[in-house]
């Protein structure tokens, strides 16, 4: 078939983590539409869900890091966190390898990825899926892009990426979602923690939402540090995601909940 | 130069449960699995002694210096002043991507 979603949203493992520390009604608005976007992306009826991640060495190292890595197993664990620490328990998630290699291939035809018959999730997926499959129970193909130890791959590469993904789901006869976690502005596992850069989220998801990919690949990395924090370096996934969909975006929620540390996000885009 | 391999020790704990088991064991047996890392001996006594602002001084990316503070079962507010502690004790961060941008008596989220 194609891809039938898309959508991006926070993964900042506070969110499941520390749900207690949050102001209550602001959590709850949040989950409110985390929970719609889970609503709206099953109601799509996927056969599999790509969850592009910004993973954080829970599976990838600067020993031999890749820019791209696509999973290709029959099923994944998760989360390797401590369960607690996280507030998600353990689970075997189902993957599809089969569909994994067609989609692979075809990615492979204009961008070099990576593949992995093994994975670990760690929050940047897990937190997600929490949300979005929280009986999980659809096939998951994790995809990462390295947005931890630099080099990271150039900002107009996460887009070329983002188009052969799309192009690899429409290869393919199932029903694909595709969703990018990560971002926007943040300062994660630093003193800095729950500092959050408002008006440059704003900005960043206004010009996500109206597709202005001229305007997303225009942020410098040096920029984005200073701006952003080494959080913002996980615009990759969300830019993937825009060049895939090609439609405009919808804000379900984008608001700073400074205990999950990021500006809490879940957005769904159109796909044209 | 030797801030790889600490990274490589905190990744290498992170998906391993039995060098989690052996670092708990502390002792001659926390000892002898940090000998298997080519560490300095800052680097060696910071892991040993779970000085985590040692280690966030030294440049240790916050994500995995965040599961090191659970590995030790230090809270998320104290894993938070730790680091703060080690800016004040051994001055800014040295290297990496995870600087502080805020002052040691910033709280930003209250904790």
């Amino acid at each position: 078939m194609s891809l039938v979603f898309a959508g991006v949203c926070s993964h900042a493992p506070g969110i499941t983590g520390r749900p207690h520390l949050a102001e209550p009604a602001a959590r709850d608005a949040f989950f409110e539409e985390f929970n719609r976007m889970g609503e709206q992306m099953r109601a799509a009826k996927p056969d599999a869900v790509i969850v592009i991640a910004a993973e954080h060495f829970a599976n990838f190292f600067m020993n031999n890091m890749p820019a791209y890595a696509v999973g290709m197993a029959d099923s994944y664990e998760g989360p390797i966190e401590d369960p607690k620490w996280l507030g998600i328990e353990k689970h075997k998630v189902p993957g599809n390898a089969e569909l994994s290699l067609r989609l692979i291939k075809e990615v492979m035809k204009t961008v070099d990825v990576s593949y992995a018959e093994e994975w670990k999730f760690d929050h940047g997926i897990m937190v997600p899926l929490n949300f979005l499959t929280p009986s999980y129970d659809y096939d998951i193909i994790p995809v990462n892009i390295n947005c931890q130890g630099p080099p990271l791959t150039p900002l107009h590469r996460a887009k070329a990426f983002g188009e052969a993904l799309r192009r690899a789901c429409d290869s393919v006869p199932e029903r694909i979602a595709l969703i990018g976690t990560g971002g926007i502005s943040h300062w994660p596992a630093t003193p800095d923690s729950g500092k959050v850069n408002e008006p440059w989220d704003v900005e960043f998801m206004t010009r996500w939402c109206a597709n202005d990919m001229d305007g997303m690949l225009s942020y410098g990395d040096e920029e984005t540090y200073e701006e952003a924090g080494q959080g913002g370096f996980e615009i990759r996934t969300y830019i993937a995601v825009a060049a895939a969909a090609r439609g405009k975006g919808s804000i379900l929620h984008c608001k700073p909940i400074p205990i999950f540390a990021v500006s809490c996000t879940a957005a769904t885009m159109a796909l044209e | 130069m030797s801030l790889y391999i600490v990274q490589k020790f905190f990744y290498d704990a992170n998906r391993s449960a039995e060098i989690q088991q052996r670092y708990r064991d502390a002792g001659a047996t926390r000892q002898a699995l940090i000998a298997e890392y080519e560490l300095t001996e800052d680097e060696r006594r910071a892991i040993a002694e779970g000085d985590i602002g040692m280690l966030y001084v030294l440049g240790c990316n916050g994500q995995l210096l965040m599961h090191f503070a659970g590995l030790l079962g230090v809270p998320w507010a104290d894993y938070l002043e730790s680091m703060r502690e080690g800016v004040r004790k051994y001055g800014p961060v040295r290297a990496g991507i995870y600087a502080m941008t805020t002052s040691t008596n910033d709280k930003v989220t209250g904790v």
